[in-house]
């Protein structure tokens, strides 16, 4: 019997994930006595960092941080505890012949770079800047509130959609037109009003598609597009970091501000059940039969798991069961750990540099993603995939023994349903056409691995139980988001069953390491407390 | 025309942002690259290796030695053994600061200290009918602090003769590069793991091309003055000329400050024998002291409320600032934010303030005096205590 579970408990969090972290230290913060249970042995869900190889640290799932949220930071005292996020400043695109974009911190290198594919590229890249400063700043706002119910009409949440109305509308005419055309275009037709030239239209279209299963030209890939772009505001300071020790070492760092706070955590805990009494949780069942028992249990899980596999669905309203089962999580990416025994040598710009140190976007068109797509849409992986690359080593050589490197690359289209065999089968074949494609950008590539760690959707799904391995928690599909995240009637972090809630990212605002869905839904349990 | 430190061949070969400043007479980098992201990181987060050589230095030694130096100095230079350092002030007849720097006690009856400005005559004075020589060292030592987590690894590398798990904060002790004998301090600038390293200057190029050597697969970035200036901040550490004036430029009374206001209380030994302005500090400390330094934190909510009136999101400088801003309680000018900057790493605005003594209190709620599209706005902000942060390992 676990010393724990003599205690009552105020709050149980059900998962260790980065949101179920953020939330249980938040409800500390106010004097709640708070449990979290986590089923694997290492806390931190999809931002983990292992030693998978001897000596070399994969940051294995989640690599890189863009929106974490500052006041997490400040509110947390994080940065007491241990978390540092190192600036990844610039973006590499190896072409096939030999040439290369980068964009990196030095604003007339860049435009250097982008004239020698386009003169006029060049000169839009600023005004595109200029113009996703203005989105990224208008949709923020979204980011900090809770998702008004659109069709109440309770005071409370008229005053929020007033607030909201009155935010959107007040926007100049022609930045509420690039944001009606953000919220419906594809990101290639969005980026087609700018720019011209292949490289950079390949690399910007890319984050359109991160964690979706469509393609660059596929409509509403252009949100998604800002959503990545929306870093780049936040104090205007940082806008793509690598955590010092890989992601895990953000989940570490919650961790521990966490259990100063007097958060009880245990790992090796698999919660197989909410314990549900006329309509109301009451506690949990751990799958060793334990049972523990709080005022309220809050799940960072996805609705998956939180509305139909840990509660009886014949609990919830059948609408809700319905929704929730139609919720989109397909899964469409896959990710490959290298450890190298010296560093990759770029066919395109060789020998060391600050290159290294940034992203490098196998992205060299439009027509490339898309055509990668084309393999997933059919239910295959694609045999020359989208992979965006760092080289965690370079920018903190803490990950690797000096001189030695680890290598992540997150490869898309990988779908979760396949059309022909099964993930177990060709789950090497993915591996090999990841480190293919890259080996014609990087020749010694293959001479200098010592270690490959292949994940398919499918792995993803059963080490971190993200359904079907959609690292988001679900699409980031404009369907899918804010008052309908994850779907109507569900946005507010509240279940139908009294004192369960939501934490995770399939719950406003999203994927992504923020923490802002789990501070979010402490605020709101808090305010039924 | 400034003039090439020692390292100058090897730190010039770096320049890629050509943006040198004018420190002491020396050329010394602002920075070496577009932007000083990675140099400030390096400091926090791998190891950073910064020229200082433009600081003075002076050696002190003979018989009365320990003499004079307690005589300069607040702190008690008796109980600074062999191989200790102590960061100590000292001040004129008035008991108002002249300068600060370290003082290293290198054998009984010799002492090293290291100051911000030209100290000779002053010591000189000092030492009238004491058995002393006093030698300006400043042009005969090259100084490279080596600060960061990774600064003690690098150095078990690079260096040979001296146990460096033993050397604890604010020690000191003689090392070898092969042949080439160097000395080891366990200080710096930055509030982090650091030693700083002092050598011929025949011998500097030596000393670079060991470390950068060694520091290759740890992350070791030579850095410049920008970073160094955020990382003193962050650790809540004076800069002279800048958060106090030394006696020795100030031209008006009010522009001194004794060490109980510049947040170096801590190191005046009331108790140890007569030092230079021991009495009016002894009246000081009876009576207070009109001004005490804190630690300024801007609040965040604040500064983006201010932005939003204007339409704009917080677009701060990414370098600190200089420029003193004026601290208000109410509509009352109650002290001066001598030097701030955004913390990149707290992902906070923060200062290092001047605060009439009265209204010096910790949690105090105040505001600061920010400037948005041109006119003069107040951020609310709350005074704290000094350092900002404080890694364990820096004393570990």
């Amino acid at each position: 019997m676990h010393a724990a579970s003599h205690k009552k408990f105020d709050v149980i969090v059900i998962g260790g994930g980065h949101n179920g972290l953020v939330n249980a230290a938040y409800l500390a913060q106010t004097g709640k006595k708070v449990l979290l249970l986590e089923k694997r042995h290492v806390l931190g869900g999809a931002s983990v960092t292992e030693e998978i190889f001897p000596g070399f640290k994969y940051t294995v799932f989640s690599y890189v941080v863009s929106l974490f949220r500052p006041e997490i930071i400040r509110d947390l005292n994080l940065t007491q505890h241990g978390l540092m996020i190192l600036p990844l400043e610039s973006t590499l695109t190896p072409l096939p012949d030999g040439r290369y974009l980068y964009r990196g911190p030095d604003h007339f290198e860049n435009y250097r770079n982008i004239a020698m594919f386009s003169r006029r590229d060049a000169d839009a890249y600023e005004d595109y800047s200029r113009e996703m400063y203005f989105m990224a700043k208008a949709v923020k706002y979204i980011l900090g509130v809770i998702p008004p119910h659109p069709t109440s009409l309770h005071p409370q949440e008229l005053r929020g959609l007033l607030g909201m109305a009155q935010h959107f509308l007040g926007l100049p005419a022609e930045q509420f037109n690039t944001l009606v055309r953000l919220m419906t275009m594809s990101s290639a037709d969005f980026l087609a009003r700018w720019f011209e030239s292949e490289p950079l239209l390949g690399t910007l279209s890319a984050s359109g598609i991160i964690g979706t299963f469509l393609g660059p030209r596929s409509p509403g890939t252009a949100y998604v597009l800002l959503h990545h772009y929306m870093g780049e505001i936040d104090g205007a300071f940082r806008a793509w970091g690598f955590a010092k020790g890989g992601t895990g070492g953000i989940a570490g760092t919650i961790a521990s501000a966490a259990r100063s706070l007097g958060v009880h955590i245990r790992s090796s805990a698999q919660v197989s059940q909410v314990i549900v009494k006329d309509g109301k949780a009451t506690g949990v069942a751990l799958a060793d039969g334990e049972e523990i028992y709080a005022r309220v249990v809050v799940s960072s899980l996805d609705p998956y798991h939180t509305f139909l596999k840990l509660v009886d669905p014949n609990q919830l309203p059948p609408e809700v069961v319905a929704d929730v089962e139609r919720y989109v999580y397909r899964g469409s990416s896959g990710k490959v750990n290298l450890a190298l025994d010296a560093a990759p040598e770029l066919a395109c710009l060789s020998g060391p540099g600050a290159h290294l140190r940034g992203a490098i976007s196998i992205s060299p068109s439009i027509d490339y993603i898309e055509k990668a797509y084309d393999d997933a849409k059919y239910g295959d992986f694609s045999r020359r995939p989208y992979i965006d690359m760092i080289i965690p080593s370079m920018i903190d050589p803490d990950m690797a023994p000096p001189g030695k490197h680890v290598m992540s690359c997150f490869v898309q289209y990988a779908p979760y349903h396949l059309s022909q065999g099964s993930w177990d089968e060709k789950r090497e074949a993915f591996g090999d056409a990841v480190v293919d494609t890259l080996a014609e950008y990087i020749p010694n590539l293959k001479d200098i691995i010592l270690h490959r760690q292949v994940l398919t959707p499918l792995d993803i799904e059963r080490t971190t139980g993200l359904s079907q391995g959609n690292i988001f928690q679900g699409e980031l599909s404009l369907s899918q988001l804010f008052f309908l995240r994850p779907a109507a009637g569900l946005a507010q972090y509240r279940t139908p069953l009294r004192n369960y809630y939501q934490c995770g990212s399939a719950t406003h605002p999203g994927g992504g390491i923020t923490g802002a869905p789990g501070r979010l839904a402490a605020l709101e349990i808090l305010k039924d407390w | 025309m400034p003039i090439p430190s020692p390292f100058h061949p090897r730190t010039a070969a770096l320049m890629e942002s050509h943006e040198w400043r004018d420190w002491s007479g020396y050329l010394a980098a602002s920075l070496y690259e577009p932007i000083h992201d990675r140099e400030y990181y390096a400091i926090r987060s791998t190891a950073a290796l910064i020229d200082v050589s433009p600081l003075f230095k002076y050696e002190i030694h003979g018989p009365d030695a320990e003499r004079l130096v307690n005589r300069l100095i607040t702190r008690d230079a008796a109980r600074c053994a062999v191989g200790q350092v102590l960061y100590t002030p000292w001040c004129d007849d008035d008991g108002k600061v002249i300068d600060d720097g370290t003082v290293t006690r290198l054998a009984p009856d010799r002492f090293r200290i290291t100051a911000a400005d030209p100290n000779l005559a002053w010591f000189q004075d000092c030492a009238w009918g004491m058995q002393v020589g006093i030698r300006d060292v400043s042009a005969d030592l090259a100084a490279l602090a080596l600060q960061g987590p990774n600064a003690r690894v690098i150095l078990k590398y690079a260096l040979q003769g001296i146990d460096l798990e033993g050397l604890k904060y604010y020690r000191a002790a003689p090392a070898r590069l092969g042949e080439i004998s160097l000395y080891v301090s366990r200080t710096g600038y930055t509030g982090d793991l650091g030693y700083e390293l002092w050598v011929a200057p025949e011998h500097a190029l030596r000393l670079w091309d060991a470390l950068i050597e060694q520091g290759e697969g740890y992350g070791l970035t030579p850095a410049g003055m920008l970073a160094l200036d955020l990382a003193r901040i962050e650790a809540g550490l004076v800069l002279i000329q800048i958060d106090y004036i030394s006696t020795r430029y100030a031209l008006i009374e009010e522009q001194k400050s004794s060490p109980f206001e510049i947040g170096l209380g801590w190191a005046v030994d009331l108790k140890k024998k007569d030092f230079v302005g021991k009495r009016p500090l002894q009246a000081e400390q009876a009576r207070g002291s009109p001004w005490r330094l804190v630690g300024v934190e801007v609040d965040w909510n604040s500064l983006e409320n201010i932005y939003a009136q204007f339409n704009l999101t917080p677009r701060l400088a990414g370098r600190a600032s200089r420029a003193a801003v004026p601290v208000y309680l109410g509509g009352e000018q109650i002290g001066q934010m001598t030097s701030h900057a955004f913390s990149p790493l707290l992902k906070k605005y923060l200062g290092i303030a001047s605060i009439k003594s009265q209204h010096a209190r910790y949690g105090a709620r105040v505001s600061v005096e920010v400037t948005v599209e041109y006119t003069r706005q107040k951020a609310q902000a709350t005074l704290v205590a000094l350092p900002f942060y404080n890694p364990s390992r820096k004393r570990a």
